[in-house]
């Protein structure tokens, strides 16, 4: 993985103030017949920045890192071509249940996301919302190359090139496209950090919190949801 | 197929035929002939099912070229039907009263040529990209490696090689 200083001076990039359409204030009949006001934006999402996690002390700490290491629930959230190779994991041949690696239907149960490929700015704003609505400890794998320069995709008009501008990566699994192995290996890899305490990148996503949000404004254009959703 | 050709050749004006395939056929005609030509050939010589509309972007020429491929499920043959548009306030006839799923056809073409169908259902919704604000990205002058350079952050340090010159420096050093 590479470091690198983020420079922190990007201007924030006023969006349109455009609000989806379920998301609008209007008026509902209850079925006694009183109407009620309902203002989506503050009654559904939670406007309140989020906050950093606080390490706790030495021994707990550890223990609490070598729980969260044996078990891994993994959103099932494929983008692009390396979605394929994840079906492969639940198999007898690679049987990713073995590691205490599973997967979960809905990002409120999971703590870990695959990015699994090239990601269009359409599903860019898909993931942000899964991401964040995924809750602590969370970890972000970066399949493929295309997570990592683009891959073969790099000039295109329509996928990022670098996902750790928009999404914060612990771990990068290069190829294309990587084997179910080399999945394994990550997940490996992925424990090793979090048994060490170093898989603090869902930290540095707060600490940078405007930062990714200018980024992730620039490109989505129509950005019509709570800046952080909860 | 010869028959079928003879006969459209009586009742419209073909500018350019091209025969590919016993079974493939393309006729070009101008703008106001296409819709009742495709009309006539779902309608009386059955071919009813519509396989795709696609656009090329002649940009020298300063055209667009619609091409709707047309096929015969019972002779299993295929005729595409080619016409060019102005490349300027590209706007063509909704055909969507001839098949429903033309319609995914005509927004990708608004979406990704800036061709316009009036008429067509939910022709002005986003289809893939949402809020684009640049000029339509398949239109060839569309730079899309600068305006991937300039939005999407590259990485430093990709190199690139031309394959041929790349290979001939690797397999024949001394040449």
């Amino acid at each position: 993985m590479e470091k690198e200083n983020k420079p922190q001076d990007i201007p924030v990039v006023k969006t349109k103030n455009f609000i989806a359409p379920e998301n609008e204030k209007r008026t509902v009949t209850a079925p006694d017949g009183s109407l009620i006001e309902v203002d989506p934006i503050n009654d559904y999402f939670c406007q309140e920045r989020p906050e950093e996690y606080k390490v706790k002390s030495g021994a707990v700490e550890k223990f609490l890192n070598w729980a969260r290491a044996e078990s891994l629930w993994v959103l099932g959230f494929g983008t692009g071509c390396g979605s394929i190779e994840i079906p492969p994991l639940v198999t007898p041949r690679f049987d990713m249940y073995r590691y205490g690696v599973q997967m979960r239907p809905t990002p409120r149960q999971s703590n870990v996301f695959i990015i699994s490929g090239y990601l269009s700015v359409k599903t860019l704003k898909r993931a942000i919302r899964s991401y964040e609505q995924m809750p602590s400890p969370k970890y972000v794998i970066g399949l493929g190359s295309c997570t990592i320069n683009g891959g073969m995709y790099w000039d295109s008009y329509n996928t990022i090139n670098r996902l750790d501008h928009y999404l914060p990566v612990d771990v990068y699994i290069a190829g294309c496209m990587p084997r179910p192995e080399a999945l394994l290996a990550g997940f490996a890899k992925l424990k090793e950090l979090i048994k060490a305490g170093k898989a603090e990148k869902a930290n540095e996503y707060i600490r940078n919190l405007d930062w990714y949000k200018a980024n992730q404004k620039k490109i989505i254009k129509d950005w019509n949801m709570p800046d952080y959703n909860w | 197929m010869q028959q079928i050709i003879q006969d459209i050749e009586s009742r419209f004006t073909i500018t350019d035929k091209e025969t590919r395939r016993n079974d493939l056929c393309f006729l070009t005609v101008d703008k106001l002939q296409a819709i009742s030509l495709v009309t006539y050939l779902r309608d009386y010589q059955g071919y009813a099912s519509l396989t795709l509309l696609t656009a090329v972007d002649w940009i020298e020429e300063g055209n667009f070229q619609l091409t709707y491929l047309l096929n015969n499920p019972s002779t299993r043959t295929e005729i595409g039907v080619r016409t060019m548009i102005d490349r300027e306030n590209a706007t063509m006839e909704s055909t969507h009263h001839l098949w429903e799923n033309i319609q995914t056809y005509q927004r990708e073409l608004k979406e990704m040529f800036g061709i316009d169908f009036p008429g067509s259902p939910r022709i002005d919704e986003d289809f893939i990209l949402e809020g684009w604000d640049n000029i339509p990205p398949y239109r060839r002058d569309f730079d899309t490696k600068k305006y991937s350079e300039e939005t999407y952050f590259p990485r430093p340090g990709r190199e690139t090689n031309d394959p041929s010159t790349y290979m001939k420096s690797k397999l024949y050093p001394n040449d």
